[in-house]
């Protein structure tokens, strides 16, 4: 039989090609670091993260001098299009023949919770920075998956509260139709009513949505006080653009529930001046995060979201975890980061938590009025800080099976 | 009074808010219907010169201090320019083989067009103001209508009218129509066909850049906004007949009302619901509702 002579040959060779190969090698796959990074590089994302991201990466790169451990470090950068399709057969293509060591997951839920099942089933770390959905560490919580940046229940406790405790009682929603909209209005309701608000009503629109007016209509007839607008990027911008054309903003408030400082920047402060916001992270928050923020800007014209500057620093304490280990392989360099305490320009003192949330300080802004802003890209006030573990889920809210 | 569960009010508050849609529609696909009609050609660049023209009067207005009225002028003037360009170079060698290639290429041409304008501006957008002469609001007793979104009614109304009007009652117009069924016996008669053509598709664009202007202070004008309306525009002429000018009016503002109207009924449907009607269009009418069966 041929199969008979077959397995016997089979286990002698493959016992010849792994006796041979080196211990000290042993601890590397390949002669290079891949890092890889998904996102929405051409739409509706693309400027909150986008190429500016992958060039943040690189900066994290440049910052190791190339390599680390000896080891030669490169990127492969990818467009998604907001397809958790393509993300998820990006991502696996990547694993299987490219020998990708580490996936950075860039803007939408869709294609964060698409990737992080691929990262999960071929044993590799998942660093999702720009999706928010808390379900990457609740429902579908993973050993590989780290969110780094931010998630939904950080945003609706940041502004969720801040909000209802200013006297916005009563709250309508205007939520993008899918996995992201969803997490955060439902994240969102849970706060508002744990703080003693009702919500009356929302209404689901399509990403993308070329005219909101008929969406802001239906929000004013419910007569709330508060408009929460899950959604984010373009669909923020236009929302908010609407919602001053109509008048809606003299009867109602409005809550961006997810607002970057590129959407702030596009609508002016004249429209945006007074809202508030969370964020993970502000450019012009101290001098270290101002210095590194005015090396972005001249790259790229313009100061850096949360997120980009979250690129650098997923990429930064990847490789820092990598040397500390010696190793690329992915059990020890993720124990490696789960070890370590984060203190770069983004987080202060962050840590891993078992559920995969990445722990650190996020905070409640203001945007400020045109007469206070003394130079461009100068927005916020910051008027709270969420220490710690002050704006993440709880232990006994988890649903996650590997924190209990 | 209640219409669908809907309180009377609100109900003409969204059927108004479907019309204003539904003029942009109107406009976008009459130049579309022009050119398709006369040219043969599938203008899939209609959606990025839509977007230049929106981007011309943020760019002469940030630049120039040029204000929204002369942009109205200015920019489908530039961008006429800009379709000459193309019909000269590009177009004109496509119009003896497959209307394939023409959509193909003009396609192309979106693509780079939007990668330059994105590489350039980002997508986050610019933010166009409201002219001041039609700043402010109008209480229906309804609903509360922006000045400005009866204006684009108003406006694009007008345009769709002396369109068809030019097209299917003048002279220049019959000209036009008879050049496209039979070049070779119009330019017997001594007019100049090409020329025609030429200046054909130039208003075609020209007609996309009014209308790019016209959105400029309703959305943000930004690099993706063509894209993400000229999927619609095609299934508004697709749904009217091919080439058909009052086919491609009527059925830009009735969809605009219908998905208007899926807005407030069942909302995760509005962005499929043309696609939808479409099909089922295509099915009972392969010509469209106002084509004629070839």
């Amino acid at each position: 039989m041929m199969f008979k002579k077959l397995v016997p040959a089979a286990t002698i060779a493959a016992a010849t090609v792994f006796g041979m190969v080196p211990a000290a090698q042993a601890q590397f796959s390949g002669d290079v670091i891949k890092i890889g990074f998904i996102s929405d590089l051409s739409g509706l994302y693309a400027d909150i993260d986008g190429p500016a991201g992958a060039e943040a990466i690189k900066m994290a790169i440049a910052d190791f001098g190339g390599t680390v451990a000896g080891k030669k470090i490169e990127v492969l950068v990818a467009d998604h299009q907001n397809k958790p399709d393509v993300a998820a057969a990006k991502a696996r293509e990547w694993f299987d023949t490219q020998g990708l060591d580490m996936l950075i997951g860039g803007t939408n839920s869709g294609t964060a919770l698409a990737a992080a099942k691929v990262a999960q089933e071929k044993k590799k770390p998942y660093l999702s920075v720009g999706a928010a959905t808390s379900a990457l560490t609740n429902e579908q919580c993973s050993p590989y998956t780290v969110h780094y940046a931010y998630d939904t229940t950080a945003l609706a406790k940041g502004t969720g509260n801040a909000v209802v405790k200013a006297g916005g009682k009563s709250w309508y929603f205007l939520t993008a139709d899918y996995a992201f909209g969803s997490q955060l209005q439902n994240d969102t309701t849970t706060v508002v009513k744990a703080a003693g608000g009702n919500v009356v009503g929302s209404v689901r629109h399509p990403l993308s949505a070329s005219d909101f007016s008929s969406f802001l209509l239906q929000a004013q007839s419910s007569k709330a006080q508060i408009l929460g607008l899950a959604n984010a990027g373009g669909d923020t911008i236009n929302s908010i653009k609407a919602a001053n054309e109509f008048g809606i903003t003299k009867t109602m408030k409005l809550a961006g529930l997810l607002m970057f400082i590129n959407d702030v920047h596009s609508l002016g402060l004249k429209a945006t001046q007074g809202m508030y916001l969370t964020d993970s992270w502000y450019w012009n928050r101290d001098a270290e995060t101002r210095a590194w923020s005015r090396k972005f800007f001249e790259k790229f014209k313009r100061m850096p979201s949360s997120l980009q500057a979250a690129d650098y620093s997923a990429a930064l304490q990847y490789l820092n975890a990598v040397k500390a280990a010696g190793t690329d392989d992915a059990d020890k360099v993720l124990a490696q980061m789960k070890k370590a305490k984060i203190n770069d320009v983004y987080a202060k003192g962050g840590w891993i938590r078992d559920d995969g949330s990445m722990i650190h300080d996020m905070y409640l802004m203001q945007v400020k009025s045109p007469d206070k802003s003394v130079e461009p890209w100068d927005y916020y006030n910051i008027v709270e800080t969420f220490k710690g573990e002050a704006a993440w889920t709880t232990k006994a809210e988890s649903k996650c099976a590997l924190w209990k | 009074m209640e219409i669908f569960g809907l309180p009377l009010q609100a109900f003409l508050g969204q059927l108004l808010l479907g019309l204003v849609n539904g003029s942009f529609y109107a406009m976008l696909s009459l130049g579309l219907a022009v050119i398709f009609g006369l040219l043969g050609i599938v203008n899939f660049a209609h959606g990025a010169l839509y977007m230049v023209g929106a981007y011309v009067a943020w760019f002469s207005l940030e630049k120039f201090g040029l204000n929204y009225w002369v942009a109205l002028v200015l920019a489908p003037l530039i961008v006429g320019a800009v379709g000459v360009v193309i019909e000269r170079t590009l177009l004109r060698h496509l119009y003896r083989i497959d209307p394939i290639y023409g959509l193909l290429l003009t396609f192309g041409l979106a693509l780079i067009a939007e990668g330059l304008f994105r590489r350039e501006f980002g997508v986050s957008g610019q933010s166009y103001p409201v002219p001041e002469l039609l700043q402010g609001s109008t209480d229906l007793g309804f609903m509360i209508l922006p000045n400005y979104r009866a204006w684009v009614v108003f406006a694009s109304l007008v345009v769709c009218l002396g369109t068809w009007f030019t097209i299917e009652r003048t002279r220049l117009g019959a000209t036009l129509r008879a050049g496209t069924e039979n070049p070779n016996l119009v330019q017997a008669f001594g007019i100049n066909v090409p020329l025609m053509v030429m200046l054909t598709y130039a208003a075609g664009a020209g007609l996309a850049a009014l209308a790019g202007v016209l959105a400029a202070p309703v959305i943000q004008v930004n690099p993706l906004m063509g894209s993400n309306l000229i999927i619609i525009v095609f299934a508004v002429v697709v749904i009217g007949g091919m080439g058909s000018i009052l086919g491609s009016i009527l059925t830009g503002i009735g969809l605009g009302l219908i998905e208007g109207l899926t807005k407030v009924f069942y909302p995760e449907a509005s962005s499929i619901v043309v696609f939808v009607i479409m099909a089922i269009v295509l099915m009972v009418r392969p010509a469209g509702l106002f084509g004629k069966e070839a």
